[in-house]
């Protein structure tokens, strides 16, 4: 397999950088973490990468709003190196607080510089929440999900509420096949009816988890697949073993794997 | 470029133009959102009792003072400030009738913002940005703005005080807000301050210590002024405030390292200094007796203790107290707790890499009436809510686990909340210790320096009164977990490239104390002046004792000055040379070349009288345990819905425990991840599975019937959850913290000696070292009610803290039942034991005899079950603890999904009241598959097992004797006693 790059970028809070860098490794790639700072000076600095992701953390410690302070530089100051990235079928990867910075830079929105049609607001119960929760692909065209159905991840936000501005931008994202990754309830058929917390942690729209734009190359997505890359992470492996292969590494491997 | 920015400093008009308007922008959510903010007061004041259904308006918002158009600010709001999908917004002029009216017929505005001077972290993030979009601002401050009906002007003023703000660090606007300009600071005019020592009677002394602030006692303020009675001048204020610090109870333990004169029972005991005679000597006689295997790399001297680990790394631990900051201001107070923790473990050696957190809390009943509280407390609810909020988002912004935690509830914490946070750390081998050295340079790292947290260290030292609310709102920190997770990241990479010979963090006393401490036995010049400082107007003495957090402090030489400034700048953290380390066994401190203050550092650190104290101990008789006839399965269901005992999940979920990837066990286990485990474990190193275990121990209720057996329960407690989940007994650390009342009072003072003496006997006969500790004297709370004094003081309250080792987590075990057919063994001795039990606790009775460890028993015991455990032969295990056998039989129950069919005839002893609750030390249940039982037997040659029974295959809880019925219930109803008690929204 060629040898695939990814760039980890850092900013003042980010915190889940370097487990994000060791899930991407047990992937394959070769990973570089470079900060946000660094990234504004030499744009050209992405090119050299075929992935870039955006880890969890607190990136300006979600002041003014989770993710908005770093959007805002991506927005103003790197929107040409980020459409250039786009535009060479790259991927980019926004994790928890990396999904709030993608959002907010307008990278899932079909028209970037007008008005948010989606957001990530405030989860239903109002404070942060960690916890487990069962998730559904619903889409096939994210490279990141390929061949997944099913998956058991951790999540842990504070402001993770997928919100949909009306039902035309809905009717869009659904067309495009953006509303790519859902919580749900394995044990039931869902009928996209809103499920009840916690297994919709925050009351997310159409309970969904992530979601990607229309290429299915820029993904974004509240769980956290890097907590759960050894058997170990798995909060009931004592119960049933570790001989299962831990959900979260797919999403990196499918990352990899698409440059292959 | 941001570097360039953080110079800048936020000031008042000389940088701003003369164009400076001033805007206010309100936010609302949209139509069809919650309003969480107004919602959250009105679920408080109905909490507090203040107001059953409180209808109002809320919302958050700026002022943004610069050279701005009303376009320009709109332009502001849609790029940065508002998400349009979710929220709306006004902007006008302060005090414009746009913003200024009634809504929604709520008449009463009122406004809330931070005083002047105190940080406003969201605001200078906010101005940052907005400069990096281009736009002229120079001030900006977040407000709040509350619109409440028309209310008695005595019940508003009480919203006001008690749930809309702070008054220790916000102020309240009432009505439109007249402001033309963000109040900022004034300029400093320099003016050198020195105190009439020598010409002061005694009476005058002792003045001087409490005008200033400086909790000296008058043989201290007399020892100071004969020594500069010997240099024929009177001290600076500087150097007053130096030695204040320097001296305080907080920074010296002069109390517990004091001359003290203890008496029990046994006789009389002259200690020259307490704790290095027993907690100290215990850790020096174990390492002497492991001799070449003795794993204790650093004890009782860094700001962490240190352990071996592995070949490549060491780990660090650390637990401190912050309990009168939290008193007064919650969320502030536990926010710069923790952040103040992580500072020590990573100003260890020469930087410690932060793993995870621990958190402990003491608090009075939530549930209790307004009413009944004491003038000048807060209620204990709000306290908690405020408290787990502070940890919650400063160890969330670190990421930083909090893994492991424990409240405890009892009406004596009412005036004194306690609260504990701890860190461990991860570290080289190779940096593990530090030595400043001549001729470094004295660096400051981090945040600025401003006029917060003045005077933390000696007001920390200090009784509480009802009063302190008012009188200490100075000694409140605002924490900013952003800026320590910049320091840290720095810090780390800087430490990995050797750039520094010793690092130490600013804690209470601030530069004070970090330059003051590093300069023992070595010497110091400080050039105050360099300091960088969020706004104007500190005067030299306020920068050298502010607490301003989030800074550090690196001994670095000169050569490695310019690649240490280059790592910190490119990531838009502030490095400053502020001074340099010289051999001159000095402390000169300087401002604009002026020498403000001279001290000798011989004096400073060991000039101090000593504190000669008596402490005396009386055994309390012993009270028959009454006999009362209740119902067990009643009395289970109370126990398991008694605060101490029931789910902390409302906190345990808002805390991040997963992140950096470690973790193994969590503190929720079990089938539907709601279990409470004993312990947490963690993989530090993400390729490896050896793994770090953290758990606790404390029982205060113990303490009030013999604080001796308190301690050693406390240790047993915390070394048997270690255990439980597979540590290995001979790698487990432990800290102390001691938590008490007015210790110049000698009856208490006994009892902590008391305590301190357990603690020596069990850790030398575990071979388990106290590696680092601290203490926290004089919690008392005091108020006056028509003139009638009343005092309240806490309960003598021992935290241990533990930190075990596992080599292969895979061997791990958690307490919750894993399958049906399963054998359920009690491991230990029941004994008639009911002194401060759950069991009296909740019938309310009073009596029994307090739990004893059986020091040699108990160590037999904990190998047998390791061996068991690490054999892979325990499938699942439980500590006894609060509410014994049947409680802890509960837990496992329901955390697994399966019931239990035991009968308890087997367990030595014949009363099953007795083997039902009793709260005896060093117990366990262990669940083990029929195949494995007689290895798991074998196994316990030397301990006691009594086999109890097996895990059915339905939800049926049942306990038998004999033939008789003891306990029939189901689990989910156990399980829902368990979870409603805080189970909050």
């Amino acid at each position: 397999m060629a040898n695939v790059t990814a760039l980890i970028l850092r900013s003042p809070g980010t915190n889940c950088n370097d487990e994000t860098q060791f899930a991407f490794e047990l992937a394959g790639a070769s990973c570089e973490q470079v900060h946000i700072n660094q990234f504004l000076e030499q744009p050209k600095i992405a090119q050299k990468f075929q992935i870039l992701c955006i880890p969890g953390g607190f990136s300006y410690g979600d002041d003014v709003g989770a993710g908005r302070i770093m959007a805002a530089q991506m927005r103003q100051r790197l929107a040409e190196a980020l459409q250039q990235f786009r535009d060479a079928g790259k991927l980019m990867l926004g994790i928890c607080n990396g999904f709030q910075v993608l959002m907010n830079s307008g990278l899932f929105d079909e028209n970037p510089t007008s008005e948010r049609s989606v957001t990530l607001t405030w989860n239903n119960n109002g404070r942060y929440e960690a916890r487990w929760v069962n998730l559904k692909t619903k889409t096939d065209s994210c490279v990141f999900l390929r061949d997944t159905d099913l998956m058991y991840l951790p999540i842990a936000h504070a402001e993770g509420k997928f919100v949909v501005r009306d039902e035309t931008a809905l009717n869009s994202l659904a067309q495009n096949g953006q509303l790519a990754l859902a919580y749900c309830d394995p044990s039931q058929n869902g009928n996209g009816a809103l499920l009840p917390f916690p297994i919709n942690p925050n009351g997310s729209d159409q309970n969904i988890a992530g979601i990607c734009d229309p290429t299915g190359r820029i993904f974004g997505l509240m769980p956290h697949p890097e907590r759960f890359v050894d058997p170990t992470h798995h909060p009931r492996w004592t119960r049933q073993g570790l001989d299962t292969k831990p959900d979260g590494r797919v999403i990196f491997e499918n990352a990899v794997s698409y440059f292959a | 470029m941001a570097t360039t920015d953080s110079q800048a400093v936020v000031s008042q008009s000389k940088s701003g133009s003369q164009n400076s308007v001033l805007w206010e922008i309100d936010i609302f959510p949209r139509e069809g959102y919650p309003n969480r903010i107004a919602d959250q007061i009105s679920a408080d004041a109905a909490d507090l009792q203040i107001h059953a259904n409180l209808q109002l308006d809320a919302a958050h918002g700026y002022l943004l003072q610069g050279d701005l158009t009303k376009q320009q600010v709109e332009q502001i709001c849609a790029e940065l400030l508002v998400d349009s999908v979710v929220q709306c917004h006004v902007i006008a002029k302060p005090g414009d009738s746009e913003i200024s009216g009634q809504r929604n017929g709520l008449t009463s505005l009122i406004h809330v913002r931070p005083k002047p001077g105190v940080t406003d972290n969201e605001a200078e993030s906010a101005r940052r940005a907005i400069v990096e979009l281009g736009f002229d601002v120079t001030a900006v401050q977040t407000l709040r703005k509350y619109w409440l009906p028309e209310l008695p002007a005595e019940q508003l003023e009480l919203i006001c005080q008690k749930i809309l703000a702070n008054d220790s660090i916000e102020q309240v606007t009432v009505g439109p807000l007249q402001l033309s300009q963000i109040e900022l600071g004034q300029p400093y005019e320099f003016q050198l301050h020195t105190v009439d020592l020598l010409n002061a009677d005694d009476q005058q002394l002792q003045n001087i210590s409490r005008d200033w602030q400086l909790s000296l006692t008058l043989i201290e303020m007399q020892t100071i002024k004969q020594h500069y009675q010997s240099l024929n001048r009177n001290p600076t204020d500087i150097e007053l405030e130096t030695l204040a610090q320097t001296w305080s109870e907080h920074c010296s333990h002069k109390t517990l390292a004091g001359r003290i004169r203890y008496t029990d029972e046994n006789g009389t005991r002259q200690f020259d200094n307490m704790l290095k005679e027993t907690i100290f000597a215990a850790t020096q006689k174990i390492r002497a007796d492991l001799g070449e295997n003795d794993w204790c790399v650093s004890v009782f001297e860094d700001n962490a203790g240190i352990v071996r680990f592995n070949d490549t790394h060491n780990l660090a631990f650390k637990v401190e107290t912050h309990n009168r900051p939290s008193a007064i201001e919650p969320y502030g107070g536990a926010n710069t707790g923790i952040g103040g923790v992580i500072r020590d473990t990573l100003g260890t050696g020469l930087g410690a890499k932060p793993i995870c957190n621990t958190d402990v809390f003491c608090f009075a009943n939530p549930s209790t009436d307004v009413s009944e509280l004491p003038p000048g407390v807060m209620h204990p609810r709000r306290i908690m809510k405020g408290v787990v909020a502070g940890v919650r988002d400063y160890g969330n912004r670190m990421g930083i686990p909090t893994v492991n935690g424990a409240v405890y509830f009892d009406q004596r914490y009412v005036g004194n909340p306690l609260v504990f946070c701890g860190n461990v750390g991860l570290i080289r081998t190779d940096r593990s210790h530090k030595q400043p050295q001549a001729g470094d340079l004295i660096v400051a790292i981090g945040g600025r320096t401003g006029r917060d947290g003045i005077h933390g260290a000696t007001f920390s030292s200090a009784e509480l009164t009802d009063a302190s609310e008012k009188e200490s709102g100075g000694a409140v920190q605002i924490g900013n977990a952003i800026t320590e997770k910049m320091v840290m990241d720095v810090l780390l990479a800087a430490t990995d490239e050797n750039l520094f010979n010793a690092v130490t963090d600013c804690g209470a006393g601030g530069f004070s104390s970090a330059v003051g401490e590093m300069a023992e036995g070595l010497g110091a010049e400080v050039w105050l002046d360099k300091a960088p400082l969020k706004y104007e107007g500190l005067s030299y003495t306020e920068i050298w004792i502010s607490e301003a957090q989030e800074r550090m402090v690196c001994s670095v030489p000169p050569e490695n000055w310019e690649r240490l400034n280059e790592i910190c700048s490119r990531e838009s953290v502030e490095a400053t040379i502020i001074g340099r380390f010289l051999p001159t066994g000095r402390l000169s401190l300087n401002f604009n070349d002026q020498e403000v203050g001279d001290l000798d550092l011989e004096f400073m650190h060991d000039g101090r009288p000593p504190v000669v104290r008596d402490a005396t101990y009386t055994p309390k008789p012993i009270k028959q345990q009454p006999s009362i006839e209740a119902d067990h399965s009643q009395t289970l269901h109370k126990i398991l819905a008694s605060p101490n005992v029931a789910s902390k999940h409302w906190i345990i979920r808002q805390y991040d425990h997963e992140v950096q990837a470690g973790s193994v066990i969590k503190p929720l286990v079990g089938v539907n991840n709601d279990g409470p485990s004993d312990a947490a474990v963690i993989r530090p190193i993400l390729d490896s599975r050896q793994g770090v275990v953290i758990s606790c121990g404390m029982n205060p209720h113990f303490g009030d019937f013999d604080p001796y057996q308190m301690a050693a329960s406390a240790i047993d407690e915390a070394v048997r959850n270690c255990v439980a989940v597979g540590a290995n007994p001979n790698r487990i650390a432990i800290l102390d913290n001691f938590c008490w009342g007015y210790t110049d009072r000698a009856e208490t003072l006994g009892a902590l000696v008391r305590s301190a003496l357990a603690c020596y006997d069990v850790a030398v006969a575990w071979k388990t070292p106290f590696i680092s500790g601290k203490d926290s004297l004089n919690n008392e709370f005091t108020y006056t009610v028509d003139g009638k004094s009343t005092t309240i003081s806490i309960p003598s309250t021992l935290l241990i803290s533990a930190m075990g080792q596992v080599s292969d987590v895979s061997q791990c075990v958690t307490m919750d039942l894993k399958e049906s057919g399963n054998l359920l063994y009690q491991v230990g001795l029941t004994h008639d034991e009911f002194g401060g039990s759950h069991f009296n606790l909740v019938n309310e009775i009073d009596g029994g005899a307090v739990p004893q460890v059986d020091i040699e028993n108990a160590l037999k015991t904990f190998h047998a079950l390791h061996t068991a455990i690490a054999a892979g032969l325990v499938r699942s295990c439980h500590d006894l603890s609060e509410g014994g056998l049947a409680a802890a039989l509960a837990e496992m129950a329901f955390a697994g999904g399966w019931g239990i069919d035991v009968r308890i005839d087997e367990i030595d002893g014949d009363c099953s009241t007795t083997k039902l609750f009793a709260e005896s030390n060093s117990r366990f249940v262990c669940e083990v598959k029929p195949e494995h039982e007689s290895a798991f037997v074998e196994q316990f040659s030397d301990a006691p097992i009594f086999k109890l029974g097996r895990v059915s295959s339905d939800r049926q809880f049942l306990i038998k004797s004999n033939q008789q019925t003891l306990i029939q219930d189901d689990i989910d109803s156990l399980k829902q006693s368990w979870r409603n008690t805080l189970d909050w929204n």
